[in-house]
């Protein structure tokens, strides 16, 4: 059997169903090897870049690792930013790439780059295959790195000459290496301390991360936190770990995250970090982040734990395994008086913004949760939108919010959603971006075009970079340097590109373009939402600042937009839980 | 032995808390690339690197690599962490804290004259170095031992011009016995 068709078999058998990708010289063999699989599905993506988000959107729908194939030199150089991303966000996923043949390697062959050299430090591992008789070891080896301990993208390298070498095809069952044994059992004399610990709190919080998706511990993370009284906020990525409709959530912490969670992390005696790295967007000055509690660190990567912020109570394990054995060691504890005070900074201080004729991003967002009740996976790009994407709908499933976090890449959504649409066919797949983000893959909707991947394209337009403007607004004296942009005709470029178009240009028009939008079945939609140009996410604490510097919602301040009749303007409000 | 030796431009000085110098001794899968990883892993996180050897070890499979580097309790804790989570590495210890012997080899070349040579030769027997190499105008001598060792020896010869050197970073083990036997 040659390398390729080893390669397909081995595809086969680690059960992968579907293959993002994009052929080229280097690849040709391995490609006309795929020609006959009927047990593979390969979407021809329009870009790498938009491969390898799509490999993640699957991935972190599914829970199971994602997979792109793309060529040597500019094929693999274009999947350097989804690896970084994936790399980032801990998404398990493998990257085949095409390389030339190995006699020709550092000659400047023709398409030749040195992609397992480029992408050392942005992927958990990488491979270049030497000799075809490590093939099938090195793809099981890859997967299973990829997809255990803390998940991370894997990178293949193929030169064309081993793929086209003969050898058994002898696919292991078992994988164990000696270097790697991630650690998942939480130490039980950690585990007793940590019980100390929260046995003697009066002010906890549960603070959540991604992790906690990533280990599917959403039912334990639930039995926790009920058993014991402790309010629950996530992170952008813990979205979705516990339902946002629970009394016990306080929705998300952070840079953006809602007043009341950000003020009980800030008053809390005692912070448990359930699979979250204590970023910065998190902490924001990290001396006075939580200064005054008493911090368990779960995590299964033991680099994550202590790295920005100091804990006393350091958990190595899988964040399911480990919460599965502290709910019968704990004790329920008395949080009334707590809870309470936290209901109170909820009524004073919910997630507000001001509704009028011109649509409000929040408003739509909100909208589409209404109407979807939460039954839908929300697959976000980078900026405002994300934003409040993040707080103005409530998560209920774990896996129905995807975004880039960490690396924070526009361009994410769309091919990501693209993905994830062949992971969930039983939710609508909804990618929302501003004009901005939706430019920078724009390509894909070819894709969903000719693959009939029913995502709903929903672009929140405001003509401007709003983040970077409402930084620019807030701290570099309001001078817009390089942020107004302009579209194509959204609507438009749906028809030309064979997709029905829809767009909402005044609030009372985005509910019915909504549901027109959730009721096309057989394709993707483009949905545009003409939106208040200039308006600014609140709460916001600035970078790098503490809790005091927080930002709430400037209810007393009208609005200063343009064309809005302030009368018919309506202040909405919505809390987490 | 291939050894290296890099300065990082962040400065540990400008971390919290005491900064002490580390020897770090770690067991590789000796494997394309892994000493790639190690010495990328410090470039990208900005760790400093006094030296860092890497060679074979008894087992053809694994490589041996000695790491010098500065840093307060908390940078320690995470190279140590993030040696740890390279997927090659196989064990990683901090010497620091153990008792360990630690060996630097130099090779010196230094101007003679027929004056001088004597009392080169002389410098070399105090320091049990060895001289290797000699010319009417020049000797080349080896020196073995601690890096304080070394930078003595190379301090007592600046004044007769020495001409061109090599150093080796530090290589090290942990000892088995408390007594030193050397």
């Amino acid at each position: 059997m040659t390398g390729s068709e080893i390669f397909v078999r081995s595809l086969i058998a680690e059960g992968v169903e579907i293959v993002f990708g994009y052929p080229g010289g280097a690849v040709i063999g391995i490609y006309d090897a795929l020609h006959d699989i009927s047990d593979i599905k390969h979407i021809l993506t329009r870009h790498e870049q938009g491969a390898v988000h799509a490999a993640e959107g699957y991935a972190k729908a599914s829970g199971k690792p994602g997979v792109a194939l793309v060529t040597s030199g500019p094929g693999a150089t274009n999947t350097v930013t989804g690896i970084a991303d994936a790399y980032m966000d801990s998404v398990p996923i493998v990257v085949f790439t095409g390389q030339v043949p190995l006699k020709l390697i550092g000659n400047d062959a023709f398409q030749e780059a040195d992609i397992v050299g480029i992408t050392r430090p942005i992927t958990k591992h990488n491979y270049l295959v030497r000799d075809v008789n490590e093939l099938a070891t090195t793809i099981k080896e890859a997967f299973y790195v990829a997809t255990t301990g803390r998940p991370g993208p894997v990178l293949v390298d193929l030169p064309k000459d081993v793929m086209a070498s003969k050898a058994t095809f002898d696919y292991p069952k078992k994988i164990s290496m000696r270097s790697y044994n991630p650690h998942v059992e939480g130490h039980m004399k950690q585990l007793e301390k940590a019980i100390a610990l929260i046995a003697k709190s009066k002010r906890p919080v549960l603070y959540v991360g991604g992790g906690a998706i990533l280990s599917n511990a959403s039912e334990e993370l639930k039995a926790f936190a009920r058993k014991t009284r402790i309010p629950v906020t996530t992170t952008l990525h813990g979205l979705g770990s516990y339902p946002e409709n629970d009394e016990l959530s306080m929705g998300m912490l952070g840079m953006h995250g809602t007043w009341y969670s950000n003020t009980a992390v800030h008053y809390c005696d005692l912070l448990i970090a359930v699979g979250a790295r204590f970023d910065d967007r998190v902490t924001g000055k990290t001396e006075a982040f939580a200064a005054e509690a008493k911090k368990i660190h779960i995590d299964i990567d033991p680099s994550a734990i202590s790295k920005n912020v100091k804990v006393d109570v350091p958990i190595v394990g899988d964040v399911k395994k480990v919460l599965a054995k502290l709910i019968p060691m704990v004790e329920p504890l008395d949080t009334k008086d707590w809870l309470q005070t936290i209901k109170q900074w909820k009524s004073e201080h919910p997630l507000r913004y001001r509704n009028g004729k011109l649509i409000r991003m929040q408003h739509v967002i909100q909208k589409i949760g209404e109407i979807t009740k939460g039954n839908a996976v929300m697959i976000t790009d980078v900026g405002q939108h994300q934003m409040w994407a993040a707080q103005f709908f409530k998560y209920i499933h774990p896996r129905t919010h995807i975004t880039s976090g960490g690396l924070g890449t526009m361009g994410f959504s769309l091919p990501a959603a693209m993905g994830a649409a062949f992971a969930r066919k039983d939710l609508p797949i909804i990618s929302v971006s501003g004009d901005g983000g939706i430019q920078m893959n724009i390509q894909e909707i070819a894709t969903c075009v000719e693959n009939k991947v029913p995502v709903k394209i929903f672009i929140l337009n405001n003509g401007y970079l709003g983040m970077v403007r409402q930084w620019q607004e807030l701290f570099w004296r309001k001078r817009y340097s390089q942020v107004a942009m302009f579209s194509p005709d959204f609507v438009k470029l749906a028809d030309a590109y064979g997709c029905p178009g829809l767009r909402a240009s005044t609030t009372d028009e985005v509910e019915d373009v909504i549901k027109s939008a959730l009721a096309v079945k057989d394709g993707p939609v483009i949905a545009e939402f003409k939106v208040v140009q200039e308006d600014n996410v609140y709460p916001m604490i600035p970078a790098g600042q503490t809790w005091n510097e927080i930002m709430d919602f400037p209810e007393e301040e009208l609005s200063n937009v343009a064309g809005e009749d302030l009368e018919s303007e309506e202040l909405i409000t919505l809390t987490k839980g | 032995m291939t050894t290296m030796s890099v300065v990082s431009e962040k400065h540990p000085e400008t971390l919290d808390g005491q900064i002490h110098k580390h020897t770090i001794s770690l067991l590789v899968e000796n494997k394309f690339g892994a000493f790639n990883r190690i010495a990328g892993l410090f470039a990208a996180k900005a760790y400093n690197i006094d030296s860092l050897t890497v060679g074979p070890t008894e087992d053809d499979s694994v490589s041996r690599m000695t790491i010098v580097t500065r840093g307060d309790d908390g940078v320690i804790e995470q190279i140590i962490k993030q040696l740890n989570k390279l997927i090659d590495t196989l064990k990683v210890t901090d010497l620091t804290h153990e008792n360990f012997v630690e060996r630097d080899l130099a090779l010196i070349k230094v101007q003679t004259t027929t004056e001088s040579r004597s009392e080169i030769m002389q410098v070399v027997e105090i320091f049990r170095a060895k001289i290797i190499d000699i010319s009417p105008k020049t000797v080349t001598i080896e020196a073995v031992g601690s890096q304080q060792k070394i930078d003595a020896i190379i301090k007592m010869l600046k004044p007769f011009v020495i001409k061109e050197m090599a150093r080796t970073g530090r290589v090290a083990l942990k000892r088995e016995f408390q007594g030193d036997v050397d």
